[in-house]
């Protein structure tokens, strides 16, 4: 038996961390969503499949260019010390992922920009004569169009990536201390983003490929989550207690029914039907995946403050 | 150049809580909020009970994940003392560092910074002990240059069994409680 009495009160401290509120899984997910967007966008750009796609390069650069706007707002608003945000672009920290993540959303915004201006939407260059002009010329040079998309795909892997190593890089909470929440939240940002083209295309080719390549994404996120619970049970004392928040205590319930068993078993069983068309294509099943890779982000930023390396 | 750390007598320490009160006083800690604190932790099986009084605080590791993890450089180690210390210009409040930190030892002011304690960085530059210290009524608690080998908490850490707190978090504290 181990009984600890303390006389610290501090608040978002005692009686258990609770540092980051809705604002920093709201960041992530968005920050996700938009990693996933620009990996498949910059994929039909490099593979010259843009004509094609109409939606994913089309829509996707304009509507990631407002959600990773409104992730920043959320991270934000979740700084104490706003007026000082300015200081993250003083200096460069090569061990701080949150350092990382500031300069490469300081690269991230002119890449989307780029793409944005490869595949003006409809509405824009019709009311914007000069920017349809600026576009036609962009589309080209081939070779630049291929380049925009190589760029669109390397820093939205890494956006996606930071957005879990933003975590995992914090070792005194035993949940987060995973290498793998990286590439989980990479995979989780793709399957949002391409479930978000599956929702909202209207070409049929398009929104189908999308549906498989979202089948195929949700099937590496649950074996990533299966590695990265193996990964916690099978190492200390505390990583055990850690993965014990998930099986079978308070975070439990929410993580395999939301998160799993709605998130990505239910998308997992129709999008295939859906495919296959057994079934017809509806939003159900793309919002579902949505809907699951932001609770995704809530678990796992709650239950990793939740973890301790102290056993009280 | 000397690297600071502390030697706490649990044998001595009768949690009067002295050390939290002095720290409060001189670095003007604000309300509801503390630098140092005591925590009293029992082991074992009544009858065969064993209890230990800890004043605890930042542990200025050796290895410190807070100062890693912050992306302004506000966290940072002092070369006076190897001192892990914030410059609260320089801090945005993104709370990485609270976080980051296996002791729970920061706060947020409420001006909006990331605080902590000090080691009383001001007392020791004139050559005096941090106020913890200097107040404990028991004489429980030492500082000194954990490098020198003439100090006398590096005296007390070869002549008496000793911890350090949570010491698989990887951290490398440099406060070490005598048992």
């Amino acid at each position: 038996m181990v009984e600890l009495t303390s006389t610290r009160s501090n608040p978002m401290i005692d009686p258990g961390l609770h540092v980051w509120g809705w604002e920093i899984p709201v960041y992530l997910f968005l920050g996700g969503l938009v990693a996933g967007m620009m990996a498949i966008s910059g994929y039909f750009l490099f593979t010259g499949r843009y004509k094609f796609a109409n939606c994913a390069c089309r829509v996707l650069p304009g509507i990631s260019l407002v959600l990773l706007s409104l992730g920043m707002l959320a991270l934000f608003l979740d700084l104490e010390h706003k007026l000082y945000v300015w200081r993250l672009y003083t200096t460069f920290k090569i061990l701080s992922p949150m350092s990382w993540g500031s300069w490469i959303l300081l690269l991230v915004y002119p890449a989307l920009v780029a793409n944005f201006l490869v595949s003006v939407p409809d509405f824009a260059g019709r009311r914007w004569a000069r920017l349809r002009a600026f576009s036609d010329r962009i589309l080209e040079r081939h070779l630049l169009v291929r380049w925009i998309g190589a760029v669109n795909i390397v820093l939205g892997s890494l956006l996606g990536i930071y957005t879990g190593i933003l975590l995992s890089a914090l070792g005194a909470r035993p949940l987060w201390s995973s290498a793998l929440l990286g590439p989980l939240f990479l995979v989780s940002g793709l399957s949002s983003a391409a479930a978000f083209v599956h929702m909202i295309a209207r070409d049929r080719d398009e929104r189908e490929m999308l549906a498989r390549a979202d089948n195929g994404f949700l099937t590496i996120e649950l074996v990533v989550i299966g590695l990265f619970l193996i990964g916690l049970i099978t190492a200390t004392e505390a990583h055990i207690r850690a993965a014990g928040l998930l099986l079978g205590g308070p975070y439990t319930a929410v993580f395999w029914v939301f998160v799993v068993g709605v998130g990505i078993v239910l998308p997992l069983v129709i999008q295939p039907l859906a495919v296959s068309h057994r079934i017809r294509h509806t939003a159900v099943a793309p919002i579902l995946v949505i809907v699951g890779g932001l609770l995704l982000r809530i678990v796992i930023v709650y239950a990793g403050q939740a973890s301790h390396w102290s056993p009280i | 150049m000397a690297r600071f750390g502390m030697v706490i007598d649990t044998t001595r320490c009768v949690g009067c809580m002295d050390c939290v009160v002095a720290c409060k006083t001189e670095n003007d800690v604000p309300e509801g909020l503390c630098r140092d604190w005591i925590v009293e932790e029992v082991r074992g099986t009544f009858p065969d009970l064993r209890m230990e009084i800890r004043s605890e605080r930042c542990n200025h590791c050796d290895n410190p994940p807070c100062v890693y993890c912050c992306p302004t450089g506000a966290s940072h180690v002092e070369d006076f003392g190897k001192l892990v210390q914030i410059d609260p210009k320089l801090c945005i409040g993104c709370k990485a560092c609270l976080a980051a930190c296996p002791y729970d030892a920061r706060y947020i002011h409420p001006e909006g910074y990331a605080d902590k304690c000090t080691f009383c960085v001001h007392r020791i530059e004139k050559g005096q002990d941090p106020a913890c210290v200097a107040v404990c009524p028991t004489h429980c608690m030492h500082f000194g240059d954990l490098d020198d080998p003439q100090s006398e908490v590096r005296r007390l850490l070869a002549s008496r069994p000793h911890h350090a707190l949570l010491p698989a978090a990887g951290t490398r504290p440099r406060i070490y409680f005598l048992t």
